[in-house]
């Protein structure tokens, strides 16, 4: 594989996240990963749609004018958004249920309009399909995370087989109702992004003011202290 | 009566944003000052109070099962266009608003002009239509479903930013900066809302 289309593949995984770093996609992923076997079939549903709005917007970009584009994209994005949603209602219908308004909400996931807009615009469809797909597999990483903290230790199972067996049915774990709730989640997402920061310090942001000392400050710190 | 209550239910307990995570991606990204979350939140209840009744008249004169009987066609279930429909209104209805306000109130212009564009892709109109349409709202019901949701939204969003304004002189942990250390706020905040729930008027 050349090196570009690995690239592509890869690069949103870890090292560029959709979630973690470019601060896209953030709704759904909070709001479908209380029960791990809902998250998956998210993550298949954005992953497709997102990969497959790449490729056709990648093949069409040359012919869009550009101030017309974000409705042309808006437009491909929501119908392939239907598409998925016709077929979750066919094939499962109980997960559709779950998932209630987010599948729909796919369209105005801004993973899938941002690498739309960012990528496939000015790359070909080749590496568009898998930077879609890169980027589909990076928010499906966080969402299994969270998923899988969330109902190991909210309902002591996963997948829906018990792994903890809960004090209700005679074990020894107490459900942490927390977990199901929706502050967990954000506070699950806000660790993980510390994980990965640790292993890619570049990632880390910059601070809007420097803490210093104020008894050995050095020369340049009368300068800090006039803010 | 259920009106207040519904009012009162989507302001605080169904909070848009921290109970059901909608508009995260704005929510994270613009709360850094409370002046420029105060326009954003105005600009999405704005936003919310006009496209949720509008997309509640097209889903019941031309979507839902036999609404087109006016038409002479009482079998057909247009409800599979819902999707593509309700972002059709969102971004056509943003646009006009957008002219709108140029036009005749160029100061609200000013204001929210940046943040209008914004909104089309924001989760929190589509999400509030959605919602809509599957809790069966009647017309009047989703007028005060739309603002007041509106409403949940921006106070979630100014209080955001309140905190931040603040967070920005404490010593984080350096992973943490920035937007670790926000989903971590957003998570108490959540949590403080959960106060509310089972509240009932």
């Amino acid at each position: 594989m050349a090196s570009e289309a690995k690239k592509a593949l890869f690069e949103p995984l870890v090292a560029n996240n959709p979630i973690a770093l470019q601060i896209l996609g953030v709704c759904s992923a909070l709001a479908v990963t209380s029960q791990l076997s809902v998250a998956l079939i998210m993550c298949l549903a954005l992953t497709s749609v997102t990969a497959f709005s790449n490729l056709s917007i990648s093949l069409i970009r040359n012919h869009v004018p550009s101030s017309i584009r974000i409705i042309v994209q808006m437009t491909i994005i929501a119908s392939l958004v239907i598409v998925v949603d016709q077929v979750l209602k066919a094939y499962a219908f109980e997960v559709s249920k779950k998932l209630a308004v987010f599948v729909g909400l796919i369209i105005t996931n801004c993973i899938v309009m941002g690498r739309a807009e960012a990528y496939a615009m000015k790359n070909g469809p080749w590496h568009s399909f898998l930077d879609g797909i890169g980027n589909g597999l990076g928010y499906s990483l966080i969402l299994i995370i969270v998923g899988t903290v969330r109902e190991l230790f909210g309902s002591g199972s996963l997948l829906g087989y018990q792994i903890l067996t809960p004090v209700s049915e005679g074990g020894w774990y107490t459900p942490n109702g927390l977990m199901l709730l929706a502050p967990s989640a954000f506070i699950i997402i806000g660790l993980t992004i510390w994980a990965i920061r640790a292993f890619y310090p570049e990632q880390v942001e910059k601070p809007d003011f420097e803490m210093q000392n104020a008894h050995n400050a050095p020369a340049h710190g009368a300068a800090g202290g006039s803010h | 009566m259920d009106l207040v209550s519904l009012a009162v239910k989507s302001i605080f307990i169904e909070n848009l944003a921290l109970s059901f995570f909608l508009g995260m991606c704005t929510f994270l990204a613009v709360s850094k000052k409370i002046q420029t979350a105060l326009g954003l939140g105005f600009a999405v209840f704005v936003v919310l109070a006009i496209t949720v009744p509008i997309n509640n008249l097209i889903y019941q004169n031309l979507l839902q099962e036999g609404a087109l009987a006016w038409a002479g066609l009482p079998n057909v279930d247009l409800s599979f266009l819902g999707l593509i429909s309700y972002i059709g209104v969102i971004a056509a209805l943003v646009q006009i608003l957008e002219m709108f306000l140029d036009r005749f109130v160029p100061a609200l212009y000013n204001a929210l002009g940046i943040f209008l564009p914004l909104i089309t892709v924001n989760c929190a109109i589509l999400g509030a239509s959605l919602f809509m349409v599957e809790r069966d709202y009647t017309f009047t019901e989703s007028v005060v479903y739309g603002a007041s949701s509106g409403v949940g939204w921006a106070l979630a969003i100014v209080a955001l930013a309140g905190i931040r304004e603040k967070l920005k002189y404490s010593d984080v942990p350096d992973g943490l900066e920035g937007l670790g250390i926000t989903f971590i706020t957003v998570g108490l905040m959540a949590l403080g809302f959960l106060a509310f729930s089972g509240i009932q008027l």
